[in-house]
């Protein structure tokens, strides 16, 4: 690890300490957060040449000289326009959590969940506005001001309650599953700040994400090929999976489990980990797989869950019983008909499924997967035509 | 988070119920429609749901390939084209139902009469990332 890599990585773990420490003594949340920014870039610019001896305290020193500066003008400029100055609000008791109440006011419940996304990678990641403007392909002006916006709605609220970790949750794995494959690395920043958040609360779900986080990434590399059309998990080079991904995500994923207070993520994680463990594809245990989509059931209304279940089931009972688990889905599901697709296919059934691969390439909702599927439809075509 | 299309045709949509054409307002009535679009525009950006917007020229060229060392030959425009767009706007917001509410606002510029022009607005997803939870 380089110099610049590990100033960078120290530093943006100290960045919820820094911005509590400023909103505990009176700073709002809006201008401690601006102020934690400019102390940041004066950090990148002068820690190479002049490193400090305490980090954190460096920080919270200058963060704070540079809210007290804005401040100053802000209330010399009102006392001149109003002749009137307000008294700064008095911050939460010191024993509050400081990272864990950033979480949560950063996926505040009355933020849209972009809103809170780009919120929580700014706040709580330490992320320049430029950075997750060019990560979620807009221009750098509306990200500014979807950020500034979901300061002012959050502005009011204090950070000595409690929030819902699982709304935090939710707009992590948001990070981790909806990125872009820019120039920044969201999946590793998700995890990045899940495993921060799981060091900080003490809830399964929260090891759950990071568990699943991990198996997921772990894998990341062997599902794309080199000319990036995806490569489906049958399919996948098992030599190229990071092993030490997949053994952390499992250890984590079994501490969680030991707790027995299941949740989606442990569940999902579950999953993820059954894949992780098949040294073959052939070697998946799918009726256990098929046992954790009923647990997932049971624990959400996410209709996609019964469809992956029904693809599980193909494999664990036969196409027949996977096409009958289907037929009770509603088939305007997103992604039906490429389940169905696989099902005739493994069934036998080929012109079936050419066509359902064919509407299910018309109906995705990315590119790689159109192109995926359309390649499919072609392969089957094509062995028709050779066959017949 | 979804970024959709939404997409001002010349020619192509159903006939809008201020059907009346641009040249036919007065000036002010074409001024007040050019400032609702900034406006809208600019409100985009401030709840930070604005990617892009872009106006065409009605009048394009066809080109196509004709073979190694030629020049590409053009052709047209075409008269007949049935489908012919006029501008777009991209924008980035949390829902489907999002992008409907906003293609609505848009579609009530005003047009003659200060009346909104009701215009039909072509609503397109685009295709994103794929996912990294697939199973």
């Amino acid at each position: 690890m380089s110099a610049t890599d590990l100033d960078e990585a120290l530093l943006r773990g100290l960045i919820p300490g820094v911005l509590a420490a400023l909103v505990r003594r009176g700073a709002d949340f809006a201008a401690a957060e601006d102020a934690v920014q400019e102390a940041l870039l004066e950090a990148v610019r002068t820690w190479p040449d002049d490193p400090p001896r305490d980090a954190k305290g460096w920080l919270v020193t200058v963060a704070w000289r540079r809210f007290l500066d804005a401040t100053r003008s802000e209330a010399a400029r009102r006392r001149r326009e109003e002749r009137a100055e307000e008294e700064p609000e008095q911050g939460p008791a010191p024993d509050a959590d400081d990272t864990l109440q950033l979480y949560f006011l950063c996926a505040h419940p009355s933020l849209t969940p972009s809103s809170a996304v780009a919120l929580t990678l700014r706040a709580v990641g330490g992320l320049t506005t430029r950075q997750i403007a060019a990560a979620y392909l807009v221009p750098e002006a509306t990200m500014a001001q979807r950020i500034s916006r979901a300061k002012r709605t959050v502005s009011g609220t204090r950070l000595d309650r409690p929030g819902d970790v699982a709304t935090v949750l939710r707009v992590l794995y948001l990070v981790f599953n909806e990125g872009y494959s820019g120039e920044l690395d969201l999946a590793a920043e998700a995890i990045r700040l899940t495993r921060q958040l799981a060091a900080s609360v003490d809830h399964p779900e929260a090891a759950g994400l990071l568990a699943l986080m991990l198996l997921h990434h772990a894998r990341r590399d062997s599902r794309t090929a080199p000319d990036g059309s995806l490569v489906p998990l049958a399919e996948q080079d098992r030599s190229r999976w990071d092993t030490a991904a997949i053994a952390e995500g499992v250890r984590i994923l079994q501490a969680a489990l030991a707790r027995d207070r299941l949740g989606e993520f442990q569940a999902q994680a579950a999953v993820a980990a059954l894949h992780a463990d098949a040294q073959t594809a052939l070697e998946t245990d799918w009726v256990q797989i098929v046992e954790w989509y009923d647990e997932l059931a049971r624990l959400t209304a996410n209709p996609v869950v019964c469809l992956n279940r029904a693809v599980a089931v193909g494999e664990a009972d036969g196409p027949q019983a996977g096409l009958k688990a289907l037929a009770e889905l509603d088939p305007s599901l997103p992604r039906y008909a490429a389940a169905a697709a696989h099902l005739h296919e493994r069934a036998g059934d080929l012109t079936t499924a050419a066509e359902l691969y064919a509407e299910a390439a018309h109906k995705a909702p990315n590119l790689a997967e159109r192109d995926h599927l359309t390649r499919q439809a072609a392969r089957l075509n094509a062995a028709g035509k050779n066959g017949g | 988070m979804a970024k959709y299309l939404m997409l001002k045709h010349y020619r192509g949509a159903p006939a809008c119920e201020n059907d009346v054409p641009m040249d036919k307002w007065t000036p002010e009535e074409i001024t007040a429609h050019v400032q609702y679009m900034r406006d809208f525009a600019d409100r985009l950006e401030k709840s930070g749901e604005f990617v892009d917007g872009q106006a065409l020229a009605p009048e394009g060229t066809w080109v196509r390939y004709d073979g190694e060392g030629r020049p590409p030959v053009t052709d047209g425009p075409f008269a007949e084209t049935k489908d012919l767009i006029a501008g777009w706007m991209v924008i980035d917001v949390d829902s489907y139902e999002r992008a409907v509410e906003l293609a609505g606002e848009l579609s009530a510029a005003p047009g003659a009469g200060g009346q909104p022009l009701h215009e039909w607005l072509e609503l397109r997803p685009f295709l994103a990332e794929p996912p990294t939870v697939t199973e």
